[in-house]
């Protein structure tokens, strides 16, 4: 199934392995964000409810 | 017919994306996995570059997304500058880091592929220059929103920023055009055909790009709903601190 990358495999994985590791911090950190100012709005939203 | 601002409506916006979100999502990750493994484990090596030319499906999407990331936040900061249209804005800032992100990943993967078949990872070729350039412009345009607390400030002086950026970006796009010299080879993926890769390298690249363009896409719709909440937030936050 794997492909015999023969002497360049270094090269390869190297390549796939940082695009993943950029990509995957990427999306993560993009979620996170989203998910912690998605949390602060809707807290700040039933403040403003509360107090008028 | 709605009009096509009516869409970009900051609430009308949210409601859309929220339903279109998932499935973009879902679409870019099966293209994307689908191209790579095509890619990888399903084509041959090609007869002068051997195996690193497993790196042509990451390399050429990943440049491509770089370049036309900024001519997309290029259009947003002209819909900001004439109309003032806040989710245009912040949809120039949340597609940045993409850009950036994408940048890397095109001078990341060309210095290692350029080791083996250039015999260096560096060269100042003009297109490999102009990158590293857009690259810095992308840093620039970040530190420049994170600089300034007023955000129609920092999204006027961005958006200029961005069109003094654009010259990069199709610098990058055309330098092999305009200056015959240098390392890198001309286009590989184009719609003129006889242009192209072979076709059991293009077909996987076109998928793979595919998977790349709307993975982008779902990053630059996902942080842009960030940032609307964001800002809604701050305005939240701020009425609050007048109001003691």
């Amino acid at each position: 199934m794997m492909p015999d990358l023969g002497k360049y495999a270094g090269d390869v994985f190297a390549a796939y392995g940082i695009t993943f590791v950029l990509l995957g911090g990427l999306i993560a950190l993009s979620l996170l964000k989203s998910a912690k100012v998605k949390k602060r709005l809707k807290s700040a939203e039933e403040r403003r409810k509360t107090n008028g | 017919m709605a009009s096509l601002w009516e869409w970009a409506n900051p609430r009308k916006f949210m409601a859309w994306t929220d339903k279109a979100l998932p499935v973009i999502a879902i679409a870019a990750a099966v293209l994307f996995l689908a191209g790579l493994i095509w890619g990888f484990f399903f084509t041959p090596d090609d007869y002068r570059q051997g195996a690193t030319v497993k790196i042509f499906y990451i390399h050429v999407p990943s440049a491509m997304i770089a370049i036309n990331a900024w001519l997309m936040m290029l259009i947003a900061s002209l819909i900001w500058l004439i109309r003032r249209h806040h989710v245009s804005a912040l949809a120039a800032k949340a597609a940045a880091p993409v850009g950036m992100i994408m940048t890397l990943i095109a001078l990341a993967s060309g210095a290692i592929w350029g080791k083996p078949m250039w015999g260096t990872y560096w060269e100042w070729d003009p297109r490999l220059t102009s990158f590293l350039i857009l690259f810095l412009f992308y840093v620039g345009y970040l530190a420049l929103w994170e600089a300034i607390e007023d955000p129609d400030t920092a999204a006027d002086l961005t958006s200029v920023l961005c069109l003094v950026g654009s010259v990069f970006a199709l610098l990058s796009r055309y330098a092999v055009n305009f200056w015959n010299q240098g390392l890198h080879q001309g286009a590989s993926l184009s719609l003129d055909k006889a242009e192209n890769v072979a076709d059991v390298f293009w077909y996987p690249a076109l998928v793979a790009l595919a998977g790349f363009v709307l993975l982008f896409l779902a990053l630059v719709l996902l942080r842009t709903r960030t940032e609307i909440r964001a800002r809604r937030l701050h305005a939240i936050e701020m009425r609050e601190r007048v109001q003691g």
